[in-house]
């Protein structure tokens, strides 16, 4: 089953192609959508609400057709907007109850759900003043109660960590990740912070100037290799402590690379190495090693491979730092390359994601992650 | 994810609560509750933002402070009906002194206060807010969205006109005056009232929604309604000092108040306000007519281009 489903979705503007081909195939679950500004992101939204038609191509919510069935699609999803949307001078009972109201419950039934829904995104005492008095996470909050207290069985929330502090954010995503686990309710959550969508979500796809550019489990990225960050001191016999180690490691047959980019691209100390983990035994090696050339240890720790490396934009793939041309084919042979940015457009493209998502149903079918 | 699974995980958590019921005072986590009742689909939200729109227009729902002018305004307006009908009754006169289709025209200050005040209120504040967005996300269309904001405002000023002109007929049986008259009177004034309320509401929203920003919008209905008003009256004024009386009824078309005025005169007989009381006749009365459902229909029109645009 597939709550979304698009094929070759277009949306063109007389100067703008703000949706390119996009073809999409969204299994329950939570679901993020990376794309820079301008990507498409919103125009995907507002297509799938039926709030702006489609140049061409289909789109399906839940299995209904978007250009005829808007009004039933509108009644099971629920849609968090990216900007303001409160009206700052009534409380916020008061306004997901009419929120309800306009999702079609009787009054009753929304009172109800609504005293629910508030209490289930935190809001307690609070709900009855005005929402002009609330702070930047508490209106999130309610802007995502209005999204949830018709019980869809699916939520579009458009950058919900938007303004948010790191606790907020945290909070947000907990929450998130509830109205899934908890709620059973499929989610499709927009960001342009990778970071985020790697602890939240499922499944990830990646849109770029209206093109699909990939959409894989989240499993795939951040599980495909697992690397070992050492940091080690120099000794009077090595001075340059990080090379010895190095030789030393690959002469025990161990893949080793050093200066990787951090996620946001800054440039990492060349001083550590990120030593490619096969197994158990791979960190036995690392300790003798270093053990054995008399180093000490600054800091040996895990380190997941984290989706913004595996999309990293041309710049960063044209222009790489001195070290990373030596190790980028050794330490991730699974994630390999940067998904090519010029991805072949149209129907060869589309293939791709479709049997992704098969694989991946495969892979969580025993997991219970599904609802 | 099918219906039977959701169904199943309501009935499921709906139960939680009452296996753990024994111990007295702990509040349970009943965890998240799927909602299996009905959905009353686009009418049913074309109502409800209706009835959230007419309580808003006298600031129910909302804060204390936003109730106060439209509650005066209410209030100014019904409190010279109890007068007239106080004087009335006990004076035992055999007729009102003011007719029922006259008297909105005579307070159409306080009648255009309330519209500069609350029809900015009624749509204002949902483009202020950018809450139009999340109405379009319901199952409601542009079209319910205008239709819901029109009837409430005109059944805001329907309300507010139409009270007094109740008081009035009341008093009028109250006071033992004759009730074939006394009800012809009242039915032509709720027809004159509620012509008059839809003409504003029309006229009031389609200028307020063309802002977010609630003061400009005030001062906009307020400067159209009393600008086009204030130049009738002039005009109708000099035609009468020049003897140009044919031309009277004609300057009437361009201003709401006089407009209405005009069709009650025409058609509801009414005593014309305009200079001399050349009010139009039957035939001139047709345009009155015609030019007030151009109005109606362009206000529609408008309204409906107006929130086309406005989507996420």
């Amino acid at each position: 089953m597939t709550v979304i489903a698009t094929e070759g979705l277009s949306r063109r503007f007389p100067r703008v192609t703000a949706l390119d081909r996009l073809s999409l195939d969204i299994a329950p679950g939570v679901t993020g959508l990376v794309g820079a500004n301008g990507a498409g992101k919103s125009t995907l939204i507002k297509i799938l609400l039926g709030l702006s038609p489609a140049s061409e191509g289909k789109a399906a919510v839940l299995g209904l057709d978007v250009a005829s069935e808007v009004g039933v699609i509108r009644e099971r999803v629920g849609y968090m907007p990216e900007h303001d949307c409160l009206p700052l001078d009534v409380s916020a009972t008061e306004f997901v109850v009419h929120m309800a109201r306009m999702s079609g419950l009787p009054p009753s039934a929304a009172r109800e759900r609504t005293a629910d829904t508030l209490r289930h995104v935190g809001l307690y005492e609070e709900r009855y003043r005005p929402i002009g008095g609330y702070s930047t996470g508490m209106k999130q909050r309610v802007k995502l109660a209005q999204a949830l207290v018709h019980d869809p069985q699916l939520v579009l929330l458009d950058e919900p960590t938007n303004g948010l502090d790191p606790v907020g954010r945290d909070e947000m995503l907990g929450l998130i990740r509830r109205v899934h686990t908890d709620f059973g309710i499929s989610v499709l959550v927009t960001s342009h912070l990778l970071g985020e969508l790697e602890r939240t979500c499922d499944h990830v796809v990646v849109i770029d100037g209206g093109k699909l550019l990939r959409s894989s489990s989240t499993d795939d990225f951040t599980q495909a290799t697992a690397s070992l960050a050492v940091e080690v001191t120099d000794s009077d016999a090595y001075p340059d402590g990080t090379a010895a180690l190095r030789e030393a490691l690959e002469g025990a047959g161990i893949a080793v690379a050093t200066a990787e980019r951090e996620a946001d691209g800054s440039p990492a100390s060349t001083r550590v190495l990120f030593v490619e983990v096969t197994g158990d035994p791979t960190y036995d090696a690392v300790r003798d090693a270093v053990a054995g050339l008399g180093l000490g240890l600054v800091r040996m720790e895990q380190r997941r491979h984290r989706i913004a490396e595996v999309f990293r934009t041309d710049s960063a793939t044209a222009d790489p730092p001195p070290g990373a041309n030596s190790q980028s084919p050794t330490s991730r042979p699974a994630a390999g390359e940067p998904a090519p940015r010029p991805a072949a457009p149209g129907p060869s493209a589309h293939p791709h994601p479709a049997q992704q998502d098969a694989a991946r149903q495969h892979q969580e079918g025993g997991s219970g992650d599904v609802a | 994810m099918s219906p039977k699974t959701r169904a199943g995980d309501a009935a499921g958590a709906r139960q939680t609560p009452r296996g753990a019921a024994p111990v007295a005072d702990v509040i349970h986590n009943i965890g998240y509750r799927h909602y299996d009742g009905p959905r009353l689909g686009r009418a049913y939200a074309r109502r409800s933002l209706f009835s959230q729109s007419l309580r808003g227009a006298y600031g129910l729902g909302r804060s204390a402070k936003s109730k106060v002018l439209p509650m005066l305004l209410a209030g100014v307006m019904c409190l010279p009906a109890g007068i007239i009908v106080a004087v009335a009754v006990a004076t035992k006169t055999d007729e009102l002194p003011v007719e029922y289709t006259r008297y909105a025209i005579i307070l159409q200050a306080v009648i255009g206060l309330f519209v500069a005040a609350q029809a900015p209120q009624s749509v204002s504040r949902d483009l202020r807010f950018k809450t139009v967005p999340l109405y379009f996300s319901r199952p409601i269309e542009t079209a319910d969205y205008v239709v819901a904001k029109f009837a409430a405002m005109a059944s805001a000023i329907f309300l507010l006109t139409g009270t007094p002109v109740l008081i009035l007929y009341v008093g009028a049986l109250l006071g033992k005056l004759d009730f074939v008259d006394q009800t012809k009177g009242f039915a032509q004034g709720m027809v004159s009232v509620a012509l008059l309320s839809l003409l504003f509401a029309g006229i009031g929203l389609v200028i307020a929604a063309l802002t977010p920003r609630r003061g400009f919008g005030v001062a906009a209905v307020i400067a159209v309604l009393t600008i086009s008003y204030g130049a009738v009256s002039v005009m109708q004024g000099i035609a009468n000092e020049q003897g140009e009386t044919g031309a009277i009824e004609w300057i009437g078309l361009f201003s709401p108040i006089t407009l209405i005025d005009g069709i009650g005169s025409a058609f509801l007989g009414a005593t014309s306000a305009a200079p001399g009381q050349f009010g139009p006749d039957a035939a001139v009365g047709l345009a009155y007519l015609l030019v007030y459902a151009v109005l109606i229909a362009g206000a529609y029109g408008l309204l409906l281009r107006r929130y086309r645009k406005v989507g996420l």
